[in-house]
């Protein structure tokens, strides 16, 4: 058999029926330590309409810093009631929401720290591979010295700023195209 | 700290660009800025585990856990899941979901006029075994129309969701069956230039698998990315 990866396909319009054992909104138990949030948003295609039926999946460290996976060896604590894996679907309104804690700061390219943030895939009807993009929370001092961050340019960085608009509730939408399209990644 | 290893990048013209016209939906729905590149953290190189974790019983046979029989051509589906340097992936999930044997949904946003099979769900979940190996049991799916285009229809397929063990392995694709007169006239199996790739999604007829007087069985193998390895992990 060849070793080149399998081509992708779209997950169409009726993932539900296979994915959605694993749906789950709230990514923090509820004695994972760390500061609770909450993230909802909406998702847009191209002339603005939402998107009914896109899948959000989110992987996150805990408030230490730490993924629970092998690939970690840091130094920061695992946390008992913490995975860090959301599935979300969008609504009929193309809204999303999730809860759970705001991530610590996790090892980055030359040894310097990422600033905290969440890791996204966009997939839905209309889209033949996944869209992989990130979540930053906007006004956090680590920003500046974020690696990852550095290679966007600085006029569409706030496409992966989640907005606090008060009391643990931040907002962030994803533009599939237009004046205000996403930032999405090739890693 | 050293950098970590990364993925392997796509060989050309083996994954979809996000913009394929013939796939009207994509127009609107594809990134039209390109991909900005960075490089593998630990965020990418991990990602959720689900060794194990299965919907129960009867997640390896979607014909099982229903009143009575589902209806249509009962087949078995197995093959391996291995990464582009040859390593089997094993207590890797794969979660399965596909049509009826008349080429319907059980899903309210299906409005194909095909009836519903009230003992078929269409939804698996298998786990590799330490080889890779999969296998589950299922009900061939059947054609079904969309609205694409004028007398469009999909070629019979199942679809697969995979996470590897890594984010940046994540896959989703969707299986096909050798000999479909439809496969030409497909835009989403024709995504791609390389035909190789392309016939990669199609599976084999399996004697080996097959059980006599049972089921016939399919092969499909999938390779998700590999890291980049140094030269004497080759
Ligand atoms: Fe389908």
């Amino acid at each position: 058999m060849s070793f080149q990866a399998t081509t992708s396909q779209t997950v169409g319009p009726y993932f539900r029926i296979g994915l959605s054992p694993l749906y789950r909104n709230e990514v923090a138990g509820l004695q994972a330590a760390g500061t609770r949030i909450r993230i909802s948003g909406r998702v847009f295609d191209g002339n603005g309409a939402a998107v009914p039926d896109a899948l959000i999946e989110v992987w996150q460290a805990n408030a230490a810093g730490r993924y629970r996976h092998p690939e970690d060896q840091g130094a920061a604590p695992l946390d008992a009631d913490f995975v860090g894996f959301g599935r979300i679907p969008t609504g009929a309104d193309g809204g999303f929401q999730f809860s759970t804690i705001k991530p610590g700061r996790v090892a980055g390219p030359g040894g310097c720290l990422q600033a905290p943030h969440i890791v996204v895939s966009v997939l839905m009807r209309g889209i033949l591979k996944r869209a992989l993009t990130r979540i930053y929370f906007g006004g956090e001092p680590a920003n500046a010295e974020d690696a990852v961050l550095a290679l966007v340019p600085a006029s569409r960085r706030d496409t992966l700023m989640a907005q606090s608009d008060g009391e643990g509730h931040y907002r962030w939408d994803i533009h599939m195209q237009g004046e205000h399209e996403t930032v999405f990644f090739a890693v | 700290m050293s950098d970590l290893k990364g993925y392997r990048k796509p060989w050309w013209h083996t994954q979809p660009e996000y913009v394929h016209p013939a796939y009207g939906s994509t127009v609107k729905r594809g990134p039209l800025q390109p991909l900005i590149e960075i490089p593998a953290t630990l965020s990418e190189v991990t990602g959720p585990v689900f060794s194990a974790t299965t919907i129960g019983k009867h997640a390896a046979d979607l014909t099982a856990g229903h009143a009575g029989e589902s209806i249509g051509e009962r087949i078995i589906v197995t093959g391996r899941v291995l990464d582009e340097n040859g390593k089997a992936l094993s207590n890797t999930l794969l979660e399965i979901w596909q049509c009826n044997a008349a080429g319907r949904y059980l899903h309210e946003g299906d409005l194909h006029d095909a009836p519903l099979d009230p003992n078929f769900t269409g939804l698996g979940q298998v786990v590799t075994d330490a080889e890779g190996r999969y296998r589950f049991t299922t009900i061939r799916p059947g054609e079904y129309p969309w609205r694409n285009h004028y007398n469009a229809w999909r070629p019979a397929h199942i679809h697969f969701s995979l996470f590897g063990e890594a984010f940046a392995q994540r896959l989703v694709t969707q299986m096909y069956f050798p000999g479909d007169p439809l496969l030409p006239f497909d835009p989403i199996f024709n995504c791609i230039a390389d035909e190789k790739a392309r016939n990669r999604l199609v599976s084999s007829l399996d004697w080996e698998n097959s059980k006599s007087e049972f089921a016939l069985a399919y092969r499909f193998d999938i390779v998700l990315r590999g890291r980049h390895q140094t030269p004497w992990e080759k």
